[in-house]
């Protein structure tokens, strides 16, 4: 059934631990989807772009000798393919044998090293950001959060995900959140089921965007890339999105400075919002909001059909 | 068993439903006391009261010591902290004043009978579920498929109300204070609903009987729900329901909108409540 969360602070600036306070909240919502656990982000933009990326699966480390060896050559064509094309690497970070975190220097077309790089045979980009960090392995929030050092990452705001793989595989390709690629520092989280996935993607898929998965979510994420690369806004794409899309739904969606929540128009999955003067906290149930007070608070549910976004 | 006085039970609406369908000749007569017997229910005093701090305890914890509580007698508890945890204060089929001092998560109050419980916050979805009587009163907003599958007693939410409120209602009471979502009174069987703000779209959606009140604007009727005729007795009818409960509609009760169940389904007979012939 899957679990959502998401938390933004309006006032304080990037310097709130929000990586522990979505630990919180998405450990809470273990429950409802024990299969991996994702986290979309965003921290300080200090003009460099952050590059999430993978070169294999979790479980591939357990299915074959060859692969410590075919990791270190994917991470050598990965630097090559970036040193192809001018970008210039400032800083790097390996949280996992897997998993890696460049600072990047580059002014030219994102799209075109993400391509460039996805190019490499099991190798997929995850986020592509100025502030976006996009991490999710297997396991629930606390794993997560001790393996990519999540407890300290300070930020704004951020989306996060637990999922419990209905309609594709368990493995860090098929968990939340979504990149909306090729836009930097856009990412979705989903629960629900979408009926009309195949339809779509094929539909935009002829328009030359692409899916790194075959899970449903993924849809959500690359229908707001287009509808925002024709000049949509965010809230305008989220309300063409609840009609587009056909099924059972609520969807959290952020950018660099934005949150927003959508819910079908059966509102078949629940949402629940606390909106305070300083912080927005929307959750799958109220029991992860109240992991982060200790008193009571005000909470409501978004109704049919519902389009939030809120701003930092 | 305490003993329940059949004025005051009357005076709280908890026997005014009688099924008279085919299969269900009798469901609840305060004149034969077996019907009121249950395997784990509990003579309580509610003069003796206790408290149990829940911050600590998972929602089975809780659940037992409501329980043990109960088994020595005690009649009045109220838990303190029970931070919105899911399934509490479940399968009581006794008389107990219960209070939970702040929220409770999912399915709390499911399969209850019996107790008057007093949430002092909100409620997450499916409050209530199953509930065959007694009266559960939500000083906020709760989340959907509120009252779901309920036969008896009094649901009252003070603020608003997520989709599906009292999807397969097969009697009691729902009250509403504020809003109610989408698909609110689907598949609707008996009883009564009664919404003081708007409705959202389908209502009563595939209702086979039962009475909705409504004193905001309805969004959109569900197929089968067809507007009734408000009769004094309505307006009576409404006035002290809400009377019970502080609750007044913004616009008074006579200007609320009932809707009943526009078709006659296959299974049900010439028994039916007249209120439903009325539209026929």
């Amino acid at each position: 059934m899957c679990g959502i969360a998401g938390i933004i602070h309006k006032k304080a600036g990037k310097d709130v631990n929000i990586g522990e306070q979505m630990t919180s909240m998405l450990q809470a919502l273990k429950h409802r989807g024990p299969d991996s656990t994702g986290y979309a982000m965003y921290g300080e933009d200090n003009g460099n772009q952050i590059l999430r990326f993978k070169v294999a699966e979790a479980a591939d480390l357990e299915g074959s000798y060859d692969i410590h060896a075919a990791i270190i050559d994917r991470l050598e064509a990965v630097n090559a393919r970036l040193t192809e094309l001018g970008v210039k690497v400032v800083n790097k970070e390996s949280p996992t044998e897997y998993a890696h975190r460049y600072e990047v220097k580059f002014s030219g077309d994102m799209k075109k090293v993400a391509d460039f790089v996805e190019d490499i045979e099991g190798v997929e980009i995850l986020s592509i950001g100025n502030s976006l960090e996009l991490i999710k392995d297997l396991g629930d929030a606390s794993v997560v959060s001790e393996q990519y050092g999540l407890n300290e990452f300070s930020g704004s705001h951020g989306i996060g995900h637990t999922r419990m793989a209905t309609e594709s595989d368990v493995d860090i390709r098929s968990a939340h959140p979504y990149w909306a690629y090729p836009f930097s520092d856009v990412a979705v989280v989903h629960n629900g089921q979408l009926t009309n996935y195949w339809t779509n993607r094929r539909s935009l898929e002829r328009s030359g965007h692409r899916f790194s998965s075959n899970c449903d979510s993924e849809l959500i994420a690359v229908y707001l890339a287009d509808r925002m690369s024709q000049g949509a806004d965010l809230e305008t794409a989220m309300k063409d999105s609840v009609e587009y899309l056909d099924g059972v739904f609520t969807y959290l969606v952020a950018t660099k400075d934005q949150l927003g929540m959508a819910k079908d128009v059966m509102a078949a999955k629940p949402m629940v919002v606390y909106e305070g003067d300083d912080m927005i906290a929307l959750a799958s149930e109220e029991v992860a909001i109240r992991t982060l007070f200790d008193h009571h608070i005000e909470t409501f549910d978004p109704y049919h059909g519902e389009v939030k976004v809120w701003q930092n | 068993m305490a003993e329940l006085r059949k004025e005051t039970s009357q005076e709280m609406g908890l026997h005014e439903e009688q099924l008279k369908g085919r299969t269900q000749k009798k469901f609840f007569s305060i004149d034969e006391s077996e019907n009121l017997t249950y395997f784990h229910s509990f003579d309580v005093d509610t003069s003796k009261s206790a408290t149990i701090d829940a911050l600590e305890m998972t929602p089975r914890e809780i659940n037992r010591e409501i329980r043990e509580l109960m088994e020595k007698g005690i009649g009045d508890i109220t838990v303190d902290n029970p931070m919105s945890r899911h399934g509490v204060g479940v399968g009581i089929l006794n008389r107990l004043n219960l209070t939970f001092s702040d929220s409770l998560g999912y399915f709390g109050c499911g399969l209850i009978d019996g107790p008057n419980v007093h949430i002092k916050g909100r409620v997450g979805w499916s409050c209530a579920e199953n509930m065959m009587a007694g009266t559960v009163v939500i000083d906020k907003n709760a989340g959907s498929t509120f009252g779901a599958a309920i036969r008896g007693g009094d649901l009252v939410c003070k603020g608003s109300v997520g989709a599906r409120t009292g999807i397969d209602q097969k009697g009691g009471t729902i009250i509403v204070g504020g809003k109610t979502g989408a698909f609110s009174g689907f598949m609707m069987q008996r009883g009564r609903m009664i919404v003081l703000g708007d409705a959202g779209m389908n209502l009563g959606d595939s209702m086979y009987d039962g009475t909705i009140y409504v004193g905001g604007e309805v969004e959109e009727l569900g197929v089968d729900c067809v507007p009734g005729e408000m009769t004094e007795l309505d307006v009576r009818y409404l006035t002290d329901k809400l009377a019970l409960y502080g609750m007044k509609s913004p616009r008074g009760v006579e200007k609320m909108q009932k809707y009943v169940s526009g078709k006659q389904l296959w299974n049900y007979d010439n028994l039916e409540p007249s209120e439903k012939k009325l539209v026929l």
